[in-house]
């Protein structure tokens, strides 16, 4: 019980970082309504880009905003093999997944994983957020303000924001529209096509930048920590909106909760391998099994307990047509 | 304003199902010009109306509308000339999507997709005043998701957004089709007003020949990828559902499609 307390902090940490990466499956699995695989790539893809750039000396915020970029460019691929190729857009991100792998590698000089040099004092103070300013806040030595759970805390904080403002905006909104319903985005002359490439771009961007605040979290970046991306930020979106779905109704909390969902992920796993002490080899099984099966329950839903629903939305049907027909009689 | 020439559409080209489905439809409408088109199952007509909107692009002949030719224009950009409402109420809009945001979608068709604000609060009120005509309420709803509302003030509501810019062609396919005979005779009732009101040229498909006759200032009936029938002016004004058979049988040869016709 100890060590699971001890471990929250940066189970916490974690998560945050990762629910970076979940918004950006939000964007495409919710907003845009496309299965997007790429995602298990571009998240190497941003660490990789990152710690290279890092460890040859550039400025933190430009090597972020090169990661960001990486992933833009993963998005773009799969974008572009989807709606120029005409491949269905799971196929597209599973062949953009698959080429990333060589290209991460490439980027990490044919290496399976470069690390960051913190046990250089210099290098450390120059990070952002590091599993050692979690120690480091514990132990007194950092100000509580360099804590990851915090810089990593306003980090979504100001993503959300930007985004809450983008989704607003005309071409923001069109992109809602676009995975709304394309049929009716095409009759409002909106691009759909173009809107998908933006938001797989957008999508992986984020998933990007996220891979590169984890690589410098654990100080290191390796060719397989994407593994399993998709999974996760998949089980961060439904956690967020099982748990928060009834009372966070504005766009901008719905992103929150998507961060919550990948916090509460992070602490149960962590409680899960603190407290059964079981092998950490297969979390990945128990991570597949859980979103398997809360990507099931609306399916069950419908099919059991279809009578319930049935009845209550033809009560609806009724109380419309109820609506209209008053109307016209007034 | 719209001219159609030597229209060709094949479906399923070499396959067991192929399908001819428009057979060089030649078709020009004037500026004004109310259209109401009927035809059995098949007769081509919502094929004709998708070859205008651009929703693939036709094996042969070309497409202009106001002189500008729009033949290889894609359906995103052909949309700046045309406002359509579909058979299917869910088709026209965004269920996701609250009833002011579906309303600044459409009032943006045919302009640039910018970082302005998506919806502003002047437009709010403009379209409060504008969901008034529909007589339904909405515009005491206008935070509303979309997919709270019912088929028939989904429609009334794709109506009022593909006219809401002042669009040079509207396109209605059958869009009284799936509602209830009631709500049918509003929405088509909303519809008459909006295309008096703005003097639109209409093209609108329908299924009921009474509707057919009773609408518009021209009827055309489709049959087999073709336009058989073409009736203006005083001629359409006298013409009768009788009449209208009778013609039909002429051109078609049998008086079996009657029921068909009439029933479908």
């Amino acid at each position: 019980m100890m060590s699971f307390i001890g471990a929250l902090p940066g189970a916490i940490s974690q998560g945050l970082i990762w629910g970076i990466m979940a918004i950006g499956v939000y964007i495409t699995y919710k907003i845009l309504d496309v299965a997007d695989l790429t995602v298990d790539g571009s998240f190497c893809t941003g660490g990789a880009t990152f710690v290279v750039l890092f460890g040859a000396g550039v400025n933190l915020w430009v090597a972020l905003l090169a990661a960001f970029l990486a992933g833009m460019l993963a998005g773009l691929v799969t974008g572009l093999l989807h709606t120029a190729c005409g491949i269905p857009a799971i196929l597209a991100g599973i062949l953009t997944q698959l080429g990333l792998w060589s290209i991460n590698l490439a980027i990490m000089g044919m290496k399976a994983n470069v690390a960051i040099n913190v046990i250089d004092q210099s290098n450390l103070e120059r990070l952002l957020v590091s599993l050692r300013f979690v120690q480091g806040v514990a132990k007194g030595t950092y100000p509580v303000w360099r804590h990851p759970i915090f810089v990593v805390g306003l980090f979504t904080l100001v993503i959300i924001a930007l985004l809450y403002w983008f989704f607003g905006t005309e071409l923001g909104a069109s992109l809602r529209a676009t995975g709304a319903n394309p049929n009716m985005a095409r009759a409002q002359g909106i691009n759909t096509n173009v809107n998908t490439v933006l938001g797989l771009m957008l999508s992986n961007g984020l998933v990007a930048l996220s891979g590169a605040l984890l690589s410098q979290y654990q100080s290191f970046a390796d060719s397989s920590m994407g593994k399993g991306a998709i999974v996760i930020g998949l089980a961060a979106v439904i956690i967020g909106e099982v748990l928060f779905g009834k009372i966070f109704r504005n766009f901008a909390l719905k992103l929150l909760a998507v961060s919550f969902g990948a916090i509460i992920y992070y602490i149960v796993i962590q409680a899960v391998v603190s407290l059964s002490g079981i092998d950490t080899n297969y979390l990945k099984l128990i991570s597949a099994s859980i979103v398997a099966v809360f990507l099931a329950l609306p399916y069950w839903k419908g099919k059991y307990f279809r009578g319930q629903v049935k009845a209550s939305a033809v009560g609806a049907d009724a109380r419309m047509e109820v609506e209209i027909g008053g109307k016209k009689d007034a | 304003m719209l001219e159609l020439k030597n229209i060709w559409k094949t479906f399923n080209t070499g396959t067991v199902n192929e399908k001819i489905a428009l057979k060089g439809v030649d078709l020009t409408l004037n500026d004004g010009d109310f259209v109401t088109v009927i035809g059995g199952n098949g007769a081509g007509k919502s094929t004709l109306m998708n070859a205008v909107a651009g929703v693939w692009p036709v094996d042969q002949g070309s497409i202009s509308i106001d002189g500008t030719d729009v033949t290889s224009l894609p359906e995103h950009k052909r949309a700046q000339y045309i406002g359509r409402v579909f058979q299917d109420p869910m088709m026209g809009t965004a269920s996701t999507m609250q009833i002011d945001e579906n309303l600044a979608l459409a009032m943006r068709r045919g302009a640039g997709r910018t970082l302005r604000q998506g919806i502003t609060k002047r437009e709010r009120e403009e379209y409060r005043e504008m969901l008034k005509i529909l007589d339904l309420g909405l515009e005491e709803r206008m935070t509303s998701k979309v997919g709270l509302l019912s088929g028939g003030q989904r429609q009334a509501l794709t109506l009022l957004m593909a006219t809401l810019k002042k669009p040079r062609l509207l396109l209605l396919d059958e869009h009284t089709a799936a509602l209830d005979p009631k709500t049918a005779a509003k929405v088509l009732e909303t519809t008459e007003t909006i295309v008096q009101r703005d003097k639109l040229t209409t093209l609108m498909i329908t299924h009921n020949m009474r509707d057919a006759i009773a609408h518009g200032d021209r009827l055309i009936m489709m049959y087999e990828g073709r336009i058989a029938i073409d009736v203006a002016g005083e001629e359409k004004k006298k013409l009768t559902v009788e009449g209208l058979l009778e013609m039909f049988s002429k051109v078609s040869g049998s008086t079996e499609a009657d029921d068909k016709l009439l029933l479908s």
